[in-house]
């Protein structure tokens, strides 16, 4: 029993409480917010199919046992599991690209292992970083975006950096 | 994006060729369509659980609860805004939502936020200000509490507790938004002062 497994049943029976308190008509706006996870399941769907074709392709062919033997000096600085670095490269870029990085590497490695909990934290702790950057500035119709995309990518850079040692800190 | 698509498998066909690995290669490509159902349905169960509990928690005030703890917050990372005003109170509406890991909200209430910067700010130019930057660096880091999406796969995957990342997941969030925020004040100083330098010669 670990004290983090509480987090989903606490923070469940939490909000139903608090809905109940507050009048909400809890099994109704339910339904309504599961049905729109239903539709956003739907919607990635496509893009998954895509990108587990392509991703699959790119691993089966052994690219990326070249891509981690290269950067593998530049990973064991920070105690990086080099094998990780696919997630790295591509999550700044696909939502649904870095669900299939996490899903070969799983599959791989299997669940528990070092590999398949950096790429959760990963997926967990980082942000499409590129894709939110077109969106939001092209929302607002700005081309020149000066200092974003570094500023951005610092933050990447320090969320990989601090992946490493902490998953060496806590699951080594 | 477009790249990606055309990088990854022509990368792999050329990899492929070289350690002899194109059985296996056109293989994965049939495997990865099928595995694209499998893995949509196995996460579908927990993505509506989610989206559920995040709705009720929306209904009962949630993210109007979270704005108003975050205001103070954002009137210090956010300079020269109206305090109380549209821009601001979006501004902290879209933190709240992407803390509160609510994807549908999020990105419409950024999208309104950056609009409410520009109408206060009044810069007709198509160039970024310090705040619009602010504002999109902070979503590209990610504030999200719960990583709902990462449980999910972790739990089709047979994570036995799936939620034990939970520790590690919120030490790299904390220092990559303090990065974010810290690298964009840091650059926009800089900004500044090369302007101020070039308006002297």
């Amino acid at each position: 029993m670990v004290i983090t497994d509480l987090v989903v049943p606490l923070l469940f029976v939490g909000v139903m409480i608090c809905g109940a308190v507050r009048h909400v008509d809890v099994f109704r706006v339910f339904c309504d917010g599961a049905a729109q996870g239903l539709r956003t399941t739907a919607d990635i769907l496509p893009a998954l199919v895509i990108l587990l074709v392509s991703v699959g392709m790119f691993r089966a062919s052994g690219a990326v046992e070249i891509l981690t033997s290269a950067l593998e000096p530049l990973c064991s600085l920070v105690g990086f599991p080099p094998e990780c670095m696919q997630m790295v490269l591509l999550r700044p870029f696909s939502g649904s690209g870095a669900i299939a990085v996490y899903d070969g590497i799983a599959a791989e490695y299997g669940a528990d292992t070092l590999a398949e909990r950096t790429a959760a934290i990963l997926l967990g702790s980082s942000e499409t970083t590129f894709y939110t950057i077109a969106v939001y500035f092209s929302a607002v119709k700005i081309r020149k975006t000066r200092y974003a995309v570094p500023a951005a990518l610092s933050a990447d850079l320090t969320a990989w950096i601090v992946c490493g040692l902490s998953v060496t800190f806590f699951f080594c | 994006m477009k790249i990606i698509l055309i990088l990854l498998p022509v990368a792999a066909l050329v990899c492929g060729a070289f350690t002899g690995n194109l059985t296996e290669v056109s293989g994965a490509v049939l495997d990865g369509a099928g595995n694209a159902v499998t893995l949509a349905i196995s996460l579908c169960g927990i993505m509506c659980l989610w989206s559920g509990i995040m709705k009720v928690a929306e209904e009962c005030g949630a993210v109007r609860l979270m704005s108003a703890v975050l205001s103070p917050v954002v009137s210090l990372l956010f300079r020269g805004l109206k305090k109380g005003g549209r821009a601001a109170q979006l501004i902290a509406m879209n933190l709240s939502a992407n803390i509160l890991g609510l994807g549908n909200a999020t990105t419409p209430l950024g999208i309104q936020a950056m609009e409410a910067i520009r109408q206060e700010e009044a810069t007709g130019s198509g160039e970024a200000s310090d705040n619009m930057i602010m504002l999109t660096v902070l979503n590209t880091a990610s504030l999200q509490l719960i990583p709902a999406t990462a449980a999910a796969l972790r739990s089709a995957h047979g994570a036995e507790s799936p939620m034990d990342i939970l520790p590690c997941v919120w030490i790299v969030s904390a220092y990559a938004v303090t990065a974010a925020v810290l690298s964009t004040k840091v650059m926009s100083w800089l900004s500044k002062r090369r302007e101020k330098r070039r308006g002297n010669n």
